[in-house]
């Protein structure tokens, strides 16, 4: 019944004793005992067994859970994917940060959020940064009064549709209340103003963050505009547009004459989260930041939701197709096969130029909560394999698939992020979408799946949640990967241990890497890293050991003598 | 299209509660950059993972080197219960896993909201056997909602004082002065050492983020790099024959503490950006070298004077807005004005109550054509509000500027805390008489090309 007996020596690199049970065992071995009997459960091998009835049965991975202090993590807090993930792409809204200066400083415009703006005419506050400054008197004595005064001089000097408060890890300890004033100030200017509680500590990383900014949004935004959209509509939940992204997803989606009525959250306005209500179809990007949306959208009006991945060229095609199926109309059928019927070609020319360059070469993938699994597409799209890989703040569901969700234990720090209790509207829900997914059910389309990183990776490869630094290095220097896939604060780490380090939170100032023809630019990103000239030069030529006498440059120029003088 | 276009001129309302793109962030990752100038050191961030994870990655941005530091990872409960065994666990883990010589930590708004009291919970730590022998665990307190970066970056280098200086006899080292650089780059470090070798006088200098922080590439990731100021050495400024502090704010402390604790005799100084900022500072090495300046030293001083009379025409009457840290401001306040350009705006948000009057002593007959503002309500948007109702022509800061410098077709000479879109601040110096000639190729540079750019057809010119 296993099939690793048949695979378990899959080697991740270097010589052929290196597997991942190996590798494993190195990872783990200096840790103090209590440490080591928590990373133990977040670091497991991929040993995909299959049931007599052929279903596959995957390793638990501990994810979600504390991290170790002290293990340097890539993790940020709950406030990062709060402010900066969900609610920084949105152009419109005043963000305040109630706080000491710092977490306002530090989410000012670093996550490469793009964002188009049709006139000059049109409000854009991505490139502002609002804080209340709090200082030590705040702290002392409260800093509501503060909080007030500054959502007032907000308004004054912008006057923007809504405000958004976000409190920092002082706030939650000195009780203002940012919802009551909140409450207050929107009576009092006549726009929306709402806050999240999303002090730094809660949860155990920036999913927290997420879920805080989600369920407030669906609270205080969604279902406030009921405009009427077209039957082909969808929302795209869980793309954030760096580099972006977006622009290219929006781009197909118009021409296969699909209407996106709200991206969650990139390239996006208040507008268009208020009307979200209205689309026929949720598509799921990034499972881990949203998925519990497309879950309250549907049991509050009736939408369905399935998983989509724009990442990868196939990826890409399969989930246009994947709409089109589902609104299950000849013509968008035909729309969208013209449309990657358009695209196709340059893809492929592309691959047939750069697959040869890089087939072969492994990946290591350690992002995000949704990255880590769908960049893993374009590198096989290039002939590459995919070792080992992990997440820096998903979930059970992410790599195991949602059919754990049922079997995933409520932690402490998991209790104190609020779950909604959702009802169906007894005025806004759709009844008629509702029968349409349970129609297309009927008929084998399946929605709401995904079944997550670890069923799409080989048997035997290594994954490991929320990895620390010194399992960063060590991994390296025992695989040797030929790229390294992570974010800013590991980019440099890496590259100084000689291996390419691609940074797949904010892609290195590059983009997009969406849709066909961010997959091209992805395709090129790679070959220039994995085949850069540099990377071979790093030892300087007199280090090898050859005598000084015998040592030949690196690069041997053919010197003439000089060229001979036309002076007479 | 304008990337600020909700930013206005016209009549300017103060405002008392809202900072609009800040001249400032929080103390803690200054004091992690400073932690980093010490060899074999790991900054500590005692707090929500959040902070170090922010710090890291500013930092990074900014130096393209990697960043080790550690948190503590606060959840909800030890916001409840307090950080103590967060720290515990984060020391046993640190010591066993990086091996460290030192542990730096640095406290946040929320471990000192809390109250956690670090000494105690370092000496618990001791008590459990978790320090092994001959490794220290030093703190400095930095809270985010007091100072700013500047003064997170002076706790802490006043910190490695407390803890490490050490008076071992009443006769000082002759020819051996300790120098606190300031929050400049690891090339500025590397070049004050260079100067006061230069002088030929021995220095210990601290913190020291050269060759920590500008890493050459070798195929090896050194956790802990060859820079960096020794324990040995800090323990060795106590016996110092004298100690110059460059920049009141970020070094003052930690002279002081050195005086205090151990007797040793400190001089304040500027930081030495500029001619007179770097001559105050010449001066000073030179009452300990005998009064000795080498031929080396006096001929780079004459460059850079050779340099300024040569192009005064194109600096002169010209108009900057600057915006940083205080140390940073004054000393280029005061450069600006020996070639003849008014910093008519200059704005911080470190608080501290000498930098006015410092900033008086800059400008002195010239004050009334400035607009300094400090603290609450000085930031950027206060800035570009003025910029709006009259323009300058040059801008000096970080990164961040490029927005008005987009919007308004001024050019940005990036300088300070954080360059996140460019190279080079790591590698080339700004401090001494070499670093006064970058910084005003710097600025000629933006000059002549915006004249080149923006000039008619019949006025473009091939000489200069």
């Amino acid at each position: 019944m296993s099939e690793s007996s048949t695979t378990s020596d899959m080697v991740l690199g270097g010589d052929a004793s290196v597997t991942a049970a190996v590798v494993r065992e190195e990872l783990l071995r200096d840790y103090p005992a209590k440490t080591k009997k928590k990373r133990e459960k977040q670091i497991v091998i991929n040993d995909k067994q299959h049931g007599d009835d052929g279903s596959l049965q995957l390793p638990v991975v501990a994810a979600n859970s504390r991290t170790v202090p002290g293990i340097i993590s890539q993790r940020g807090c709950c406030y990062a994917g709060c402010k900066g993930v969900i609610l920084g792409p949105t152009r419109d809204i005043v963000n305040i940060v109630h706080g000491p200066i710092g977490c306002s400083f530090y989410s000012w415009l670093t996550r490469r959020n793009q964002t188009h703006t049709p006139t000059d005419e049109h409000d854009n506050f991505m490139t502002y940064c609002f804080s209340t400054d709090m200082t030590e008197e705040n702290i002392i004595f409260g800093g509501e009064k503060r909080l007030r005064q500054a959502i007032q001089e907000a308004y004054d000097l912008f006057h923007p549709k809504a405000i958004a408060v976000f409190s920092t890890c002082p706030v939650g300890l000195i009780g203002d209340d940012v919802h009551q004033i909140s409450a207050e100030m929107k009576k009092q200017l006549g726009i929306n103003v709402f806050a999240f509680s999303c002090e730094g500590y809660k949860g155990v990383s920036q999913s927290a963050g997420h879920h805080i900014a989600n369920n407030q949004i669906f609270k205080h935004v969604i279902g406030e505009d009921d405009t009427q959209r077209s039957k082909w509509s969808i929302n795209l939940l869980g793309e954030y547009n760096i580099g972006g992204d977006a622009f290219v997803i929006e781009d197909l989606l118009e021409r296969c004459g699909i209407e996106l009525v709200s991206t969650f959250s990139g390239n996006s306005t208040y507008d268009q989260f208020a009307n979200a209500h209205m689309a026929r179809l949720n598509t799921v990007m990034c499972h881990r930041s949203i998925n519990y949306v497309a879950d309250m959208i549907e049991k509050k009006y009736g939408t369905p939701w399935i998983k989509v991945n724009f990442i990868g060229a196939n990826a890409t095609a399969k989930s246009l197709r994947k709409i089109a199926e589902y609104f299950d109309d000849r013509q968008l059928t035909e729309n969208v096969e013209r449309v990657i019927g358009e695209e196709f070609p340059a893809v492929v020319e592309a691959q047939r130029k750069y697959r040869p360059r890089c087939t072969g070469k492994r990946a290591v993938l350690f992002v995000g909560g949704s990255r880590a699994h769908h960049y893993q597409e374009l590198f096989s799209e290039l002939g590459m394999e995919t070792i080992a890989a992990g997440y820096e703040f998903a979930h059970r569901d992410d790599y195991e698939g949602r059919q754990v969700l049922p079997s995933i234990k409520i932690d402490a720090d998991s209790r104190n992020i609020e779950e909604l209790r959702v009802d169906a509207d007894q005025d806004k829900f759709r009844e008629s979408d509702r029968q349409q997914g349970i129609q297309r059910e009927k008929q084998g389309y399946t929605l709401r799946e995904y079944d997550g990183m670890m069923a799409e990776m080989k048997d035997q490869t290594l994954i490991i949640d929320d990895i620390s630094h010194s399992e960063a290095e060590r991994l390296i220097k025992m695989v040797r990967p030929d790229v390294f896939c992570a974010g800013i604060k590991e980019k440099y780490s890496v590259q100084k241990m000689g291996v390419p380090c691609k940074q797949l939170h904010n892609y290195d100032y590059g983009g997009p890497y969406a849709g066909f023809a961010g997959a091209i630019n992805f395709y090129e990103e790679i070959d220039r890293m994995v085949n850069a000239r540099i990377w071979s030069r790093v030892q300087p030529p007199w280090e090898n050991g050859t005598p000084a006498a015998d040592a030949i440059s690196p690069l041997p120029i053919s010197m003439e003598e000089p060229e001979e003088s036309t002076n007479p | 299209m304008t990337l600020l276009r909700h930013t206005q001129g016209g009549e300017i309302t103060e405002r008392q509660a809202l900072t609009i793109n800040p001249a400032k962030t929080c103390q803690p990752i200054g004091a992690m950059y400073a932690a980093l100038g010490i060899h074999r050191c790991l900054p500590h961030s005692h707090g929500s993972q959040g902070c170090c994870s922010y710090h890291r990655s500013t930092l990074s941005r900014h130096y393209k080197e990697p960043v080790m530091a550690a948190t503590s990872s606060f959840t909800e409960g030890s916001s409840v219960f307090g950080g103590q065994s967060n720290l515990l666990q984060a020391i046993e883990n640190i010591f066993t896993i990086y091996q460290p010589d030192v542990i730096a930590v640095h406290t946040t708004c929320l471990s000192e909201t809390i109250g956690d009291d670090i000494p105690q919970i370092a000496e618990k730590a001791s008590e459990k056997g978790l320090i092994p022998e001959g490794k220290r665990v030093i703190h400095a307190s930095t809270p985010s909602y007091v100072g700013a970066a500047p003064t997170g970056f002076a706790n802490m280098t006043a910190g490695m004082v407390k803890y490490f200086s050490q008076s071992t006899s009443p006769n000082k080292v002759a020819g051996r002065v300790n120098v606190i650089p300031g929050w400049v780059e690891p090339a500025d470090m590397r070049e004050i050492k260079r100067i006061v070798a230069a002088m030929g006088l021995e220095s210990i200098v601290f913190p020291d983020t050269s060759d920590v922080l500008d890493c050459p590439q070798t195929g090896v990731h050194e956790m802990f790099p060859k820079g960096g100021v020794t324990v040995e050495q800090l323990r060795a400024a106590g016996d110092s024959a004298a100690t110059i502090a460059l920049g009141p704010v970020c070094s003052g402390p930690a002279a002081v503490e050195l005086t205090n604790k151990c007797g040793v005799p400190h001089a304040t100084l500027p930081l030495p950006i500029g001619l007179e900022a770097t001559d105050r500072f010449i001066l000073e090495l030179r009452k300990h070298n005998g009064g000795i300046v080498p031929q080396e030293i006096t001929d780079e001083r004459g460059r850079l004077i050779d340099l300024i009379t040569d192009m005064h025409q194109y600096f002169y009457n010209k108009t900057a807005a600057l915006w940083g840290d205080p140390d940073q401001l004054v000393s280029l306040s005061e450069l600006l004005l020996t070639v003849d350009i008014l910093p008519k705006y200059v704005v911080t948000g470190t608080p501290g109550k000498k930098f006015l009057r410092q900033m008086g002593d800059v400008l002195q007959d010239r004050k009334s054509e400035v607009q300094v503002r400090q603290g609450t309500g000085a930031d950027l948007f206060l800035m570009h509000q003025w910029i709006k109702n009259e323009k300058v022509d040059l801008l000096i800061g970080n990164t961040y500027g490029k927005y008005i410098s987009r919007d308004e077709g001024i050019p940005l000479v990036r300088h300070g805390f954080p360059i996140l879109d460019r190279v080079g601040h790591q590698f080339f110096p700004t401090v001494g008489y070499r670093g006064a000639i970058r910084l005003l190729e710097q600025i000629l540079e933006a000059l002549m090309q915006l004249q080149d750019v923006e000039c008619s057809e019949e006025r473009f010119e091939l000489t200069m």
